[in-house]
């Protein structure tokens, strides 16, 4: 071992710094076999906190962009017909393509951090978005749009007023299932340097927790459960005159 | 990053391709194309062992309640659960508290497969006409040959969906396997110290195109199987 | 068909569900300050003055992934901000190569780095060229480090090496105390170690061409798992570090072998930097990171790994634990 290169006055830390630790000792996080440690979790809960705001934060803002540009692509489609197939697998390669490896190919253009982490997961819930808004408008019955232009209502009325309200039920099926993917997902962008609470599950030695990796996940999978029944209610006040098929 | 976004992407595909020189390896090069191809075939592996584990257990009973009808809340329930599950929690469960390996990540990822196939086999199941299940029954079929033969091929585009989630998702997943002791094309992307930027760009590329093709080639096998009654409507 | 009660709480839930997921994050969006109770505050050093003409001059510091780098880069930015320096932190950048661009490039200002690795990684040195004596080490580290315009300052007191681990009884089996022990028995033996060590001169690689071993197998596994992999009995063999807490708390599980052949240098660790961002932060960059890393010595961060490897405290807390108590910060 290289011989200690000390300074003249070095600095001494208190003598009560130092912990007597033996096997049979360690408590319970260190110990091999642990599967949950309550005690060290209710001392540590606060570690979480700003991880899931960080992950809250990227989820939103994925999912809103996912969801504009994803309407907006539906919308131009409805009308013109011979844009849906490319469009539907223009989003299917997004979607197709792993996001932990999107992650990397954006390296060169757009680095490491949040900003890359939006792009990839608002780009993988542009497929279910604009497929359910698609089917959504197409399921439209013939007979109300030719009652609604009977009345003398323009197509851009007709789709604003009548068709795009009668296919909120299906857009919300397609949003709910974008929102949970979204939420379980951005844990990976831990590997990006962009936060979250997947840095709770691997990093720094964490991928030898059991009960860090527990509770992160506990939080991601009540964070999915908490919006999918909030937009599942949504999903059946808006449609109490038909039967909802599972998402 | 300083360079250039098509100079990184050449680089990544000179990686792929030739040997290149690394820092900390002492003299050794790396990448190239027999390691590329070695860690594609070993991806392949990891997710068609997983994928085949998961089939084995979900389809026949996603089959076997959808054509009963029964218990819909746990297998939608299941499927909705499911795309919950953080993949990165699984993996480092598996590692930390039963063991590294191919043994035991390749059932952990299955377990991520088991809720589409699950789900859509169900669902599949469930759609088709009773009408014709009836017909079926009427003419003597058994409940085994109903499922073979009626239910199956009626409910495949949806049950073949499921199978395409299922295996993205297991592909996807194998991408950070080597954290737990299993070599995959995620070596190139979590090792960036000795494949570098180029191997790491290496890495992702192949990833992609590799769920593209087994998307694309699953695609294609659901076009063959479907009967061509059903391909009236788009996908 | 739902009935209206049902829907009713069906919300309720989702709401307490959504309460419950908003109050965790609420919760602790606050830092974690806790220190832990250390009284007694040491010896001479004493503390950092914070000048007020640091403040216009902004720092980031960066680390490898890995513990004992997250816990030096704690504790020389936790220094640097109570010297009166802008603050920032990027640790867990990854491997050497990765944190060295980062130096290079200015996304960091400085890291800390293993004198040992600097040679054998950046500079090509075979690991036995490497200076067993610390300042040598640092020397020949930063006569190269010049030549890019990097410098490297001087060495902590504690230096750390790889090594090859495994357990007691393993090692009571084979009669192993060296790692040339192993000569004749590794090829019944499984090694676990990071991903990258099969291909490292300082790792699986420099085991094979300068100790001449073949073993029965190599499995990639996290860092984080190199402890893990010997308890379950997965690994015979398994790829540690010499500062770690687990080979005092658990001496009586864990055993290393000496490095006979010295393939596996010990370095200390010395802090990387650009000169041109030392010019600008001026005297005071050097001078807190030199004072603070004086009561770094073998046992102090060792203690200092335990608590976040094995009691899982954060390394920012282990940090600001180690600043108190010896006094370079007031507690």
């Amino acid at each position: 071992m290289a011989s200690p290169f000390l300074l003249a006055a070095a600095g001494q830390v208190g003598g009560d710094f130092f912990k007597e630790r033996t096997s049979d000792t360690l408590p319970c996080q260190a110990q091999p076999d642990h599967v949950f440690c309550f005690d060290w979790a209710k001392e540590n809960i606060d570690r979480y906190g700003t991880p899931t705001v960080q992950h809250l934060e990227i989820v939103v803002l994925s999912v809103v962009i996912g969801f504009a540009v994803a309407f907006a692509l539906a919308v131009l489609a409805h009308r013109r017909r011979r844009l849906q197939p490319p469009l539907l697998a223009a989003t299917g390669v997004l979607y197709t393509i792993p996001s932990i490896a999107f992650f990397f190919l954006l390296l060169p253009l757009t680095g490491f951090g949040r900003d890359t982490a939006i792009i990839v997961l608002a780009a993988y819930t542009l497929q279910i978005i604009y497929r359910n808004t698609i089917l959504g408008l197409a399921n439209v019955p013939d007979a109300v749009k030719d009652a609604a232009r009977g009345m003398g209502l323009t197509e851009r009325q007709i789709l604003w007023r009548v068709e795009l309200p009668l296919a909120i039920p299906e857009i919300v099926a397609g949003l709910r299932v974008a929102v949970v993917s979204t939420i379980a997902i951005a844990t990976l962008v831990v590997f990006i340097n962009a936060g979250g609470l997947g840095t709770q599950m691997y990093g720094s030695g964490n991928l030898t927790f059991p009960t860090s990796i527990i509770i992160a996940a506990a939080i991601v999978m009540t964070m999915a459960l908490a919006f999918d029944l909030v937009l599942l209610t949504v999903q059946r006040l808006t449609t109490p005159w038909r039967r909802v098929r599972p998402a | 990053m300083n360079t250039l976004p098509l100079a990184s992407f050449a680089g990544a595909i000179e990686f792929i391709f030739t040997p290149q020189d690394s820092n900390v390896t002492g003299g050794n090069k790396v990448g190239g194309f027999d390691k590329s191809l070695e860690l594609v075939l070993k991806h392949l592996e990891v997710t068609a062992l997983a994928l085949a584990i998961a089939l084995i257990v979900a389809l026949p009973l996603g089959l076997y309640l959808g054509h009963r009808g029964k218990g819909e809340l746990f297998a939608v329930g299941f499927g909705n659960a499911g795309r919950a599950i953080p993949e990165l929690a699984v993996i480092a469960l598996v590692a930390v508290l039963i063991g590294v390996g191919l043994k035991t990540v390749a059932p952990a990822l299955a377990i991520l497969g088991i809720a589409p196939i699950l789900v859509n086999t169900y669902v599949g199941v469930r759609q088709v006409e009773p009408a014709t299940v009836e017909a079926a029954r009427g003419m003597g079929m058994s409940e085994l040959s109903i499922i073979r033969r009626v239910e199956l091929p009626l409910a495949i585009p949806t049950v073949m969906g499921g199978i395409r989630s299922a295996a993205i998702v297991i592909l996807a997943t194998a991408t950070i396997a080597p954290l737990a002791g299993v070599e995959t094309l995620g070596d190139f992307i979590i090792n960036r110290n000795v494949y570098g930027e180029n191997g790491l760009l290496a890495g992702a590329i192949l990833v992609a195109l590799l769920a593209l093709a087994i998307e694309g080639s699953l695609a294609l096998l659901q076009r063959r199987l479907t009967s061509d009654g059903l391909k009236v409507k788009t996908a | 068909m739902r009935t209206d009660q049902t829907r009713m709480r069906v919300l309720l839930a989702a709401l307490a569900a959504l309460a419950l997921t908003l109050g965790v994050a609420a919760c602790g969006s606050s830092d974690d300050s806790t220190t832990s109770g250390s009284t007694e505050s040491g010896g001479e050093a004493g503390a950092i003055q914070s000048n007020p003409a640091n403040g216009k001059v902004s720092l980031t510091i960066g680390s490898k992934n890995f513990p004992e780098q997250e816990i030096l880069g704690e504790i020389y930015a936790q220094a640097l901000t109570a010297a009166g320096y802008k603050v920032k932190s990027a640790l867990n950048l990854g491997s050497e190569t990765v944190a060295l661009k980062a130096v290079k490039t200015g996304q960091i200002s400085g890291y800390p780095e293993y004198a040992s690795t600097a040679l054998t990684s950046f500079f090509g040195l075979e690991p036995e060229e490497v200076p067993a004596d610390g300042a040598e080490a640092w020397e020949k580290a930063n006569a190269e480090f010049e030549k890019e315009g990097l410098e490297a300052f001087e060495p902590t007191p504690f230096a750390s090496a790889n090594a090859v681990g495994t357990t007691k009884e393993t090692a009571e089996k084979y009669g192993l105390k060296t790692v040339s022990d192993l000569d004749g028995v590794s090829e019944e033996l499984s090694l676990y170690g990071s991903p990258e060590c099969p291909q490292r001169i300082d790792c699986k690689l420099g085991l094979e061409e300068l100790y001449g071993l073949k073993f029965k197998s190599f499995t990639p596994v996290d860092i984080g798992l190199r402890y893990t992999v010997l308890e379950k009995g997965q690994a015979d063999l398994s790829i540690l570090f010499t500062t770690d807490p687990q080979l005092s708390a658990e001496s009586d599980k864990f055993v290393i072998l000496e490095d006979d052949k010295e393939v596996f240098p010990a370095g200390n660790v010395i802090f990387v930097t650009k000169k041109s961002v030392a010019e600008k932060a001026g005297p005071d960059y050097e001078k807190t990171i030199l004072q603070v890393q004086e009561g770094l010595d073998l046992k102090v961060m060792q203690e200092l790994d335990a608590r976040v490897e094995l009691e899982k405290e954060t390394p920012k807390q282990a940090a600001a634990a180690y600043l108190e108590s010896a006094g370079y910060v007031g507690g």
